[in-house]
């Protein structure tokens, strides 16, 4: 299932930041929103979360930065995270991340020239006693092997 | 009458087809016009038998696992005859692996539905609680003190002292703030209790707050759990509405209220103080201490702030006394600690235990060796920051000291196992890596120190100048370990050091007619 984002509007994102505004230390709580509400985080939002909450737009911009989680452009329409940690590592992570860029024909933080597939390494999803593991659009999924791999590859290609 | 079968929600055992096989069970029960009624609970921890499937009987509940969807029919069918099933594990209770834990925190998961707060008080939920209320905040901290419980993020500072130390400030508002940002590799405990036993994070929590003085809490979850997420926000809706969180809560005097805040892919922001910049809306940049988080925390004001699994011991030291929890362990490790079996393990999954029980124990016997059946030759204690152990120091004891005396730590309670395939300067490289992309950028040592750590081990995996490479890897671990300001650059020379002192093999390979000469 791919997930349906908004296209970026501003009303709508002046919706979304005085929505949480009113939350002490609001900041990445409103960029998740915007996040959750157009897929990644539009430049354009920057200043003006910056001064509903009275910050900088250097100040938000740094907080923007400064977090793995958050996007300055749409990603492709699914995300395969593949976890790099050490416990899948031990399972055979590495051929299985290896195997994901050859059949996509992306490196780990790329997304597909059809912009079909962002494929992402993860650190830890927390199902290490089954590992190796992935994430495919938010669906989790544990004991990855090559076939189980495959077969979310073309899942994701579709 | 209908009936009553268990299957887990958490996200270990969803990854691996529980909400498949869940659903199959409805499917087929309804086709054959039998009643069933499906719990979805937490897990037990038995990851390899996961998806399990119990059911409710006269003599208490029997397993089968691991079950997929093509089991489902003939598990209905010797369920409605009773007859033997291949996957049948007999009673739940009775499994070895279950019954050689001492379950103190974990007692509940896997065992109730986490969506509701009846079946929490009914399995002992806020006992400890109501025994708080009844002792008041001196007590509560006398005894909290006598269980010798010490924090089980990772550093295992004495949870009684930190909290004394809010009770005794002086502020107009103050904070509990629990860290579920467990971003260790091969930790899983805290993302268990959060998705299979949430109320008692919050009852954790609740004391903490009525001890110190405290009215609100946060709980900090790292994004990459959503599921304990949503379990934790149904959980403090449910309790909300029963009266154990808002005003007066459980009847009392006492105000506490909860939220949940999610984090957003920082590893650097479970340190404490990271991770409360990050609470207030900002880049999670460590500070220096001091000012402690007990003085100066969270909005500047005094804050409680520990790992998902300390606040989850509180309850039960409540309920049962501190003697009952001290009474386990060694040395100055007191209590229990869920140890968590990952990697390339035959049997992976979460075992409380006393302290005490040693390393290869874990591995070897509890855990059955590798998952690929090949000898175990390295393993990683206590996430990306803890040291490699060779199986020459499987005589180790679970006990904070006892790792440390070996250049090591238990951290959070992980234990990450590698079969002999593994190459210990990937890993040592990894471990730099890790730390370069995660540094909050703070300190030179651990910025620039892990940038030059990974190029120098790269050198040494090429070939070059080895021995002269290997001398710089030490001399960068040496000023990373002295001119961190906290443990991300301090201790990322553990597995790197470890690394190369237990596996130089790996390094720089002895020239055969030297090793001769020997
Ligand atoms: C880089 C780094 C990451 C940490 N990550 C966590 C974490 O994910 N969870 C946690 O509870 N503590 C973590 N800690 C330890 C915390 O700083 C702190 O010691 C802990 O939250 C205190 O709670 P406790 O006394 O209950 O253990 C981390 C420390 C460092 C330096
Ligand atoms: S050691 Fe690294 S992560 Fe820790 S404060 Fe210094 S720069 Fe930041
Ligand atoms: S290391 Fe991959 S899920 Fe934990």
């Amino acid at each position: 299932m791919t997930t349906l984002y908004e296209p970026w509007d501003e009303t709508r994102g002046a919706e979304i930041i005085a929505e949480h505004a009113g939350q002490e230390g609001a900041t990445l709580v409103i960029l998740h929103a915007l996040q959750e509400a157009f897929g990644y985080v539009p430049e354009a939002a920057i200043p003006m979360v910056a001064q509903a909450l009275n910050l900088s737009r250097a100040e938000v911009h740094g907080v923007f930065t400064f977090y793995h989680d958050f996007r300055h452009k749409p990603a492709g329409r699914h995300v395969l995270k593949l976890c790099r940690a050490e416990a899948c590592q031990a399972a055979g992570g590495d051929a299985l991340a290896a195997r994901a860029e050859a059949k996509l024909g992306v490196s780990l933080g790329n997304t597909t020239a059809d912009d079909r597939v962002t494929l992402e390494p993860i650190y830890c999803l927390g199902l290490c006693a089954t590992a190796p593991s992935a994430m495919l659009d938010g669906r989790i999924i544990g004991r990855l092997d090559q076939k189980r791999l495959d077969a979310l590859v073309a899942e994701a290609q579709r | 009458m209908s009936m009553r079968l268990y299957v887990s929600r958490d996200a270990g055992a969803v990854a691996v087809g529980a909400d498949e096989v869940a659903l199959a069970l409805e499917q087929a029960a309804a086709k054959r016009g039998v009643a069933i009624e499906i719990v979805r609970t937490g897990s037990r921890g038995l990851y390899w038998l996961e998806p399990l499937v119990e059911v409710a009987t006269p003599q208490g509940r029997i397993a089968f696992g691991p079950v997929t969807e093509a089991d489902v029919p003939s598990l209905l069918d010797a369920l409605a005859s009773n007859t033997p099933h291949l996957l049948r594990l007999g009673a739940t209770d009775e499994i070895p692996w279950l019954k050689r834990q001492t379950r103190l925190t974990f007692a509940r998961c896997g065992v109730i539905d986490p969506r509701s707060l009846d079946d929490y008080r009914a399995h002992g939920g806020y006992k400890g609680f109501e025994r708080a209320l009844s002792l008041g905040p001196d007590a509560i901290l006398n005894e909290v003190t006598a269980s010798g419980l010490r924090g089980r993020g990772g550093a295992g500072f004495p949870t009684g002292i930190k909290w004394k130390t809010v009770a005794q400030a002086k502020a107009d508002r103050k904070f509990i703030v629990c860290n579920a940002d467990e971003g260790d590799s091969g930790t899983f405990a805290d993302r268990m209790i959060m998705e299979g036993d949430p109320f008692l994070v919050i009852e954790g929590m609740t004391i903490a707050g009525l001890t110190v003085g405290a009215t609100k809490g946060y709980i900090y979850i790292r994004s990459e759990y959503p599921h304990a997420v949503e379990a934790m926000n149904a959980a403090i809706q449910a309790a909300k509405r029963g009266g154990y969180l808002g005003d007066k809560i459980g009847g009392s005097t006492y105000s506490f209220d909860l939220e949940v805040r999610v984090g957003a892919g920082a590893y650097v922001c479970g340190e404490e103080t990271s991770l409360l910049e990050s609470l207030e809306g900002r880049r999670g940049i460590v500070r220096a201490k001091p000012p402690l988080p007990a003085h100066h925390g969270l909005f500047g004001k005094p804050t409680v702030i520990n790992n998902v699994l300390s606040f989850a011991a509180i309850p039960f030291i409540l309920a049962e006394g501190a003697k009952a929890y001290a009474d386990f362990g060694m040395g100055r490790s007191r209590g229990t600690m869920p140890i968590q079996l990952a990697g390339n393990i035959r049997y992976g999954g979460l075992f409380e235990t006393a302290f005490g029980v040693t390393l290869g124990e874990l591995v070897d016997d509890i855990g059955g060796g590798t998952f690929t059946g090949r000898p175990v030759r390295a393993v990683q204690v206590g996430g990306p920051l803890g040291a490699y152990f060779p199986r020459a120091l499987f005589d180790t004891p679970f006990d904070y000291e006892a790792f440390a005396a070996r250049d090591g730590l238990i951290g959070h309670g992980g234990i990450v196992v590698f079969d002999d395939s593994v190459d210990m300067r990937k890993q040592a490289r990894f471990a730099m890596e890790f730390c370069a992309v995660e540094s909050c950028g703070k300190c030179t040592p651990c910025r620039i120190g892990s940038t030059r750590g990974v190029e120098t081990i790269e050198k040494i995996i090429n070939g070059e100048r080895v021995h002269e490479n290997l001398a710089l890897v030490e001399d960068l671990c040496n000023t990373m370990k002295f001119g961190s300001l906290c443990a991300l650059g301090g201790f990322t020379p553990y597995p790197v050091l470890s690394a190369l002192k237990h596996f130089r093999e790996d390094f720089a390979p002895i020239p055969t007619t030297l090793q001769a000469a020997e």
